[in-house]
C-alpha cells in the first residue's frame, strides 16, 4: 500500500527480518509486506549503512540497484550493507536474494554463477511454474522436495550460467533450490531458477515469492512459505 | 534591478524556430523591443502548438463545462486532475502522447514518454502507482512496424519496469494510417493523502528556486516546437534524432523517492516537473502561477548555476533543453539546507538556481548579463489562440454511402467458424501477451487485475479501497464520425471500468490528430471535442485533464482522428472485483444490451474485406449508463462469476477471450430468428457478457429490469474444452488458443 512505511512499530518477540533498500530497489516494500504477512517484523536496512540492526535474517529485494549500471548487481556488491550481509551470512545469517538480490549475491560471491541476459533478449513477466528441489535450506523448509509451485518471474537478466564443474558440485550437494517447470523462460542452464550456499543459509532465486503471498494480488500464495520457512527455523533456533 | 537586455540588431531566425510573422510581431509588442536570442527561443517553444494549445484551446474549453463532482479536487489546467477517493486519499491521473519522438527513436521516445507523464503525476504530490499504454502502429506486417513496435514496447518496459510501476493496461492497435505516425500514449496514475496536493506556484518573496535531478545537456532541444508541432516529411526521421531526449530511469526513480520525502516533510512551497520546453516551461509556469495567486511574484534565475553536461552550451540551449529527470522546487530559505541534504541522501543533484522576487518578471542572467527579462504570463498563459478554419471532409459522404451491408457475409456454420478463427488471430484481436509480458504488472504488490482484463485494478489501502483504469479509442469509428467516435471511446472505457465492478468517476483524454492547419482535420478535432464533452456531461463525468497531439501526419495524409479516452473508476472493495475468465461450468452466459446489424468500421469488415465505410455503431448514452450501473451493482452483490465488455470483434471475440482466460468451454444457443453472423460479429455498443450461477437468473432479471436494461441468456459455461455455437460450429479451445496466441510471436519473434 502506497505510503505504508517499510518498517513499523513491530510485534514484541516477532522475528526481525531486514529488507535492504538500495537506490533503485523496487520490490522492497513488497518484500516487507510479505515478511509481515508471514508473521515477522520487516526492518528497513539502508544501502549506505553497514549496521544490520540485529536482524535475524535479510532479504535483498528485486529492482535495479544503482541503476544496474555496468552489470546487474555489480555496484551493489560494494555497498556498505552488502559488506555486512556477506560477513553475517558466512556466520549463518539467513539471506534471501530475489531477482536483483540474487544477482547481487552472485556478484558478491556468496552464491556461485552469474545471471546474464535472457536468451530471448526480452524482459519477461509471467506466472511461472517451479519445482522445489530441496527443502533443506533456510528458506524452503516449509516446502516438500519435488513440489510444484506457481510464482511470477519478471526480469531481463535471469539466465543462470555457471561452469560445468561448479554445476556438478551444486547438483551433487543438492544446492539447486528451485528449477523452472513447464518451460524455461530465460535459457538458464539446467533450468535452474535458484541456488543456495554451501551452508544452505543463503538462497538466491530469480522468481519473486513476495508476489505470490496473497490470492488478491498474485497468482496464488505459493511464495508465502519461503518467508514462513525462515521464521520456522528462527523460532526453532530460539527454543 | 534589470538592465534592458542587449538585443541583436540583425534579423532573427524566428521562422526557423516555428514562429509566424504575426507571432513575432506580437513578441516585439509585448516586450517593447526586439527579443534576445534566449527570449526568442523561449517564446518559440512556449508558443508552439505542443505547449500553448493555440489551435485546440477554443475547443478544449468545452471540457471545463463537464460536471465538477464533489470528488474533484483539482480540475483541468494543472499538471493532472485530482479526485478524492475517500479514506483521506486522493488519486491523480493523466494520459499524454509521445508520438513523434517514438517514430524517430522508438525506444527512447517511448521510454521518455513514460518518464514525462510520471513526473506530471509526481508534481501533483502523488506517488506514481501504475501506468497504461495506448499504442497505435502501422500494419502489423509492414516492415517498419517491426522496427517501431519492438522498440516502443522495450522502451516502455525498460523505463516503467525500472521505476517500479506496474503496467496494468492499455491498447495495441494496428492500422496502415499509423505507419509513419505511430501513437505512443502513456497514462500514469498516482495516489497521495488528500492534504498533500502540491501547487506549481512560485510564491514567497525570497524563497529559493532549486533544480533537482539530472544535469542539463543538449538532448531534446526543440522537441516540442521542431518535432511535435510539425508534420513529418518523407525524409524527416533520422535528421531529427537529436530532438529526441534520452532517459535514465534510475535517475527518475531516485528523483521520485526524493520528491516524495520532500512532500512528506512539508519542505516544498511549489513544484513543477521539467518536460516539454524544459526549464523555459518550468520557470515561466511557476512564476506565472505565483503571480496569478495575487501575491507578489517574479523570479530571478542565474543560469550559470545550472549543472551542465556540456560546458559549451549557450543560454538558449540551457533554457530549451529537454533533458529528462528534472524537477524545479520552490522552498523557503530556512529549509534549503535540509532540502539539499535530503537530495544528497538519495544521490539526487540539487542546486539553487534562483530566487522568488516581487518584480512581476522572470529575469534570467547568463555570464553576468541579463539575457531574459519577460512578463512570465506572456509566455505561459497569453500565447496566441487560433480559431482555425473547419471543413467537413469532402470524402465523408462517400465513406458513409459505402456501407458494409454490401460486403459478402459468412452464411454457413463452416464459414462462420473459419471467420471466427481468422478474426481471433487478426492483429487487432489476437493475444497481446507478446507485448504485455515485457511489462512488470506485479511490482508494488497491489495489482488486483491487469491486462488482458477489461480494466486494470489497483488496491489503495488495507481496507480494500481501490481504483480501476481503462483506456479506449477507435480511430476507424472516429474517421467515419468523429463526434460519435469520441463518444464511443468514452463509452467503451466506462464499460471496461464498470465490467470489473468499478464506478466510473473521472475522465482524461489524449487527442491524437493530423495537422490543425488542415481544415478537415480541424473539423474532426472540433467534432471529437464536442462529442466527448457532451457525453461526459450526459454521463456526469468530469474531464480532469489531458493532452492534444497534432501534426500526426505524413505529407498531406493525416492519421485517423484518434481520441483516446481514459476512465478512472472506484471500487470500495477490490476483493469484489469481477474478472473476465469463465470459471464455473454450468454457469449461465448472459448478454447484456442489444445487438443490431452494426458493422460499419468493424474489425470484421477490415479483416475480411479491408473495408472501412458506413457509419459506426449507434451511441446510446442512457443505455451505457444503465449497463454500467448493472455491472457495478451485480459485481458488488457477488452476482457475476465473470464479466467482459463487448467491443471490437463483437460477441465472438469476447467469448473466445473469456473461455481461453478461464480454460472453460461455452455452449451458445442463438435465437432461432437471429442472424448468427450479426449476433457473433456485430459491434453494437452498450453490451457486455456476464456469467451467473444458473439459480441467480431471477436476481439478474430483477436487476436489469430496475435499470431498464435489455438482457437475455445466450448459453452456458461448460467443462468441455471447446466453444460451441449450437447448430453452427464447434471449435476446440486448443485450436482457438493456437490461433489467438500465435500471431504476434510470429510477426515479432519469440520472447523466451
Amino acid at each position: 500500500m502506497p505510503e505504508v512505511p517499510l518498517g513499523d512499530a513491530g510485534t514484541p518477540g516477532a522475528p526481525r527480518v531486514g529488507v535492504v533498500t538500495f537506490p533503485g530497489s523496487l520490490d522492497d516494500r513488497d518484500a516487507a509486506a510479505a515478511v509481515r504477512l508471514a508473521g515477522a517484523d520487516p526492518i528497513p536496512l539502508w544501502h549506505g549503512d553497514s549496521d544490520l540492526h540485529g536482524v535475524d535474517a535479510v532479504v535483498l529485494p528485486g529492482g535495479f540497484s544503482y541503476g544496474d549500471y555496468l552489470r546487474a548487481g555489480a555496484i551493489a556488491r560494494f555497498s556498505p550493507v552488502v559488506g555486512a550481509v556477506v560477513a553475517a551470512a558466512r556466520n549463518g545469517l539467513p539471506v534471501l536474494g530475489i531477482c536483483n538480490g540474487f544477482q547481487v549475491l552472485c556478484e558478491a560471491g556468496l552464491l556461485p554463477g552469474a545471471l546474464t541476459r535472457n536468451s530471448g533478449l526480452h524482459f519477461i513477466c509471467r506466472d511461472q511454474r517451479l519445482r522445489v528441489e530441496t527443502s533443506s535450506t533456510a528458506w524452503t523448509g516449509a516446502y516438500t522436495a519435488g513440489e510444484e509451485i506457481l510464482i511470477p518471474v519478471k526480469h531481463g537478466e535471469g539466465r543462470y550460467v555457471v561452469d560445468a564443474s561448479t554445476l556438478a558440485e551444486l547438483t551433487a550437494q543438492d544446492r539447486v533450490v528451485v528449477r523452472y517447470a513447464g518451460g524455461n523462460p530465460n535459457g538458464s542452464v539446467d533450468d535452474i531458477a535458484g541456488v543456495c550456499s554451501e551452508n544452505r543459509r543463503v538462497v538466491g532465486l530469480m522468481p519473486h515469492p513476495e508476489h505470490a503471498v496473497e490470492e488478491l494480488t498474485g497468482p496464488g500464495t505459493d511464495g508465502l512459505r519461503m518467508f514462513t520457512s525462515v521464521l520456522g527455523g528462527l523460532l526453532r533456533a530460539a527454543l | 534591478m534589470t538592465g534592458t537586455p542587449s538585443a541583436p540588431t540583425t534579423s532573427q531566425p524566428y521562422r526557423e524556430l516555428g514562429l509566424t510573422d504575426d507571432e513575432y510581431e506580437r513578441i516585439v509588442a509585448t516586450l517593447g523591443r526586439v527579443p534576445t536570442d534566449a527570449e526568442l527561443a523561449m517564446y518559440s517553444v512556449m508558443w508552439s502548438e505542443h505547449c500553448s494549445y493555440k489551435s485546440s484551446k477554443v475547443h478544449l474549453r468545452q471540457f471545463r463545462d463537464t460536471p465538477a463532482t464533489d470528488r474533484l479536487l483539482v480540475g483541468m489546467g494543472e499538471n493532472a486532475g485530482v479526485v478524492d477517493v475517500g479514506e483521506g486519499l486522493a488519486v491523480t491521473f493523466k494520459v499524454e502522447s509521445h508520438n513523434h519522438p517514438s517514430f524517430v527513436e522508438p525506444y527512447q521516445g517511448a521510454a521518455t514518454g513514460v518518464g514525462g507523464i510520471v513526473r506530471d503525476i509526481l508534481t501533483m504530490g502523488a506517488r506514481p502507482i501504475g501506468v497504461l499504454d495506448p499504442l497505435r502502429f502501422g500494419a502489423a506486417d509492414a516492415p517498419d512496424t517491426s522496427r517501431v513496435l519492438p522498440g516502443v514496447v522495450a522502451g516502455i518496459g525498460g523505463y516503467g519496469n525500472c521505476l517500479g510501476l506496474p503496467n496494468i493496461g492499455g491498447e495495441v492497435v494496428f492500422d496502415p494510417v499509423y505507419a509513419g505516425n505511430p501513437l505512443v500514449n502513456a497514462l500514469c496514475v498516482g495516489v497521495m493523502p488528500v492534504g498533500r496536493v502540491q501547487t506549481s506556484a512560485a510564491t514567497g518573496v525570497g524563497n529559493a528556486v532549486v533544480l533537482l535531478g539530472a544535469k542539463t545537456g543538449r538532448d531534446g532541444i526543440g522537441g516540442v516546437s521542431v518535432l511535435a508541432s510539425a508534420t513529418f516529411d518523407a525524409e524527416g526521421g533520422p535528421a531529427r534524432r537529436p530532438s529526441v531526449q534520452v532517459g535514465d530511469p534510475f535517475i527518475e526513480k531516485i528523483l521520485i523517492e526524493c520528491c516524495l520525502e520532500l512532500f512528506d516533510r512539508g519542505l516544498v512551497v511549489g513544484i513543477q516537473d521539467l518536460g516539454g520546453a524544459g526549464l523555459t516551461c518550468a520557470l515561466t509556469e511557476t512564476t506565472a502561477a505565483g503571480i496569478a495567486t495575487g501575491q507578489p511574484g517574479g523570479m530571478d534565475v542565474d543560469l550559470d548555476l545550472v549543472p551542465l553536461r556540456e560546458a559549451s552550451m549557450e543560454a538558449h540551449e540551457v533554457l530549451a533543453s529537454e533533458s529528462q529527470e528534472r524537477m524545479l522546487a520552490v522552498v523557503t530559505p530556512d529549509v534549503l539546507p535540509e532540502v539539499l541534504a535530503l537530495a544528497e541522501r538519495w544521490g539526487v543533484h540539487a542546486t539553487r538556481i534562483g530566487t522568488v522576487t516581487d518584480s512581476g518578471r522572470l529575469v534570467v542572467r547568463w555570464h553576468g548579463e541579463v539575457v531574459v527579462d519577460v512578463p512570465p504570463g506572456s509566455l505561459a498563459d497569453d500565447g496566441p489562440v487560433y480559431e482555425r478554419p473547419l471543413r467537413r471532409p469532402a470524402d465523408l459522404d462517400l465513406l458513409h454511402a459505402d456501407a458494409p451491408t454490401a460486403l459478402v457475409r459468412p452464411g454457413t456454420g463452416a464459414e462462420l467458424r473459419e471467420t471466427l478463427l481468422r478474426m481471433v488471430a487478426s492483429p487487432n484481436l489476437c493475444s497481446r501477451a507478446w507485448v504485455t509480458e515485457q511489462y512488470d504488472r506485479y511490482v508494488q504488490a497491489n495489482t488486483v487485475l491487469a491486462q488482458p482484463e477489461d480494466a486494470g485494478v489497483l488496491r489503495l489501502s488495507a481496507s480494500g479501497l481501490g481504483i480501476a483504469l481503462a483506456t479506449d479509442g477507435n480511430g476507424r469509428y472516429a474517421r467515419l464520425d468523429p463526434f460519435a467516435g469520441a463518444q464511443l471511446a468514452l463509452a467503451e472505457a466506462c464499460r471496461n471500468v464498470a465490467a470489473v465492478g468499478a464506478e466510473p468517476i473521472a475522465v482524461t483524454n489524449c487527442l491524437n490528430f493530423g495537422s490543425p492547419e488542415d481544415p478537415e482535420v480541424m473539423w474532426q478535432f472540433a467534432q471529437a471535442c464536442a462529442g466527448l464533452a457532451e457525453a461526459c456531461r450526459r454521463l456526469g463525468l468530469p474531464v480532469t485533464g489531458g493532452n492534444v497531439s497534432f501534426y500526426n501526419q505524413t505529407g498531406a495524409t493525416p492519421i485517423h482522428p484518434t481520441p483516446v479516452v481514459g476512465v478512472l473508476g472506484l471500487l470500495p472493495d477490490v476483493s469484489r472485483r469481477t474478472a473476465m475468465a469463465f470459471t464455473g461450468a454450468g454457469d449461465t452466459v448472459v448478454l447484456l444490451g442489444e445487438t443490431r446489424d452494426e458493422l460499419g468500421g468493424s474489425e470484421w469488415a477490415w479483416v475480411t474485406h479491408g473495408h472501412l465505410g458506413g457509419t459506426p455503431p449507434a451511441v446510446d448514452l442512457a443505455q451505457e449508463k444503465s449497463l454500467a450501473e448493472v455491472l457495478v451493482a451485480g459485481g458488488r452483490d457477488g452476482l457475476f462469476t465473470a464479466a467482459h465488455d463487448l467491443s471490437e470483434g463483437g460477441l465472438a471475440q469476447a467469448l473466445v477471450e473469456s473461455c481461453l482466460r478461464g480454460a472453460h468451454g461455452a455452449r451458445l444457443e442463438l435465437p432461432a430468428d437471429a442472424d448468427p453472423f450479426v449476433e457473433l460479429f456485430s459491434e453494437s455498443a452498450g453490451r457486455a457478457v456476464v456469467t451467473i450461477a444458473a439459480a441467480d437468473l431471477d436476481r439478474l432479471a430483477a436487476l436489469c429490469a430496475s435499470h431498464g436494461l435489455p438482457w437475455r441468456p445466450i448459453g452456458a459455461v461448460t467443462a468441455a474444452a471447446d466453444l460451441e455455437v449450437a447448430g453452427q460450429f464447434t471449435i476446440s479451445l486448443d485450436e482457438l488458443r493456437t490461433a489467438h496466441e500465435g500471431t504476434l510471436p510470429r510477426l515479432f519473434g519469440s520472447t523466451a
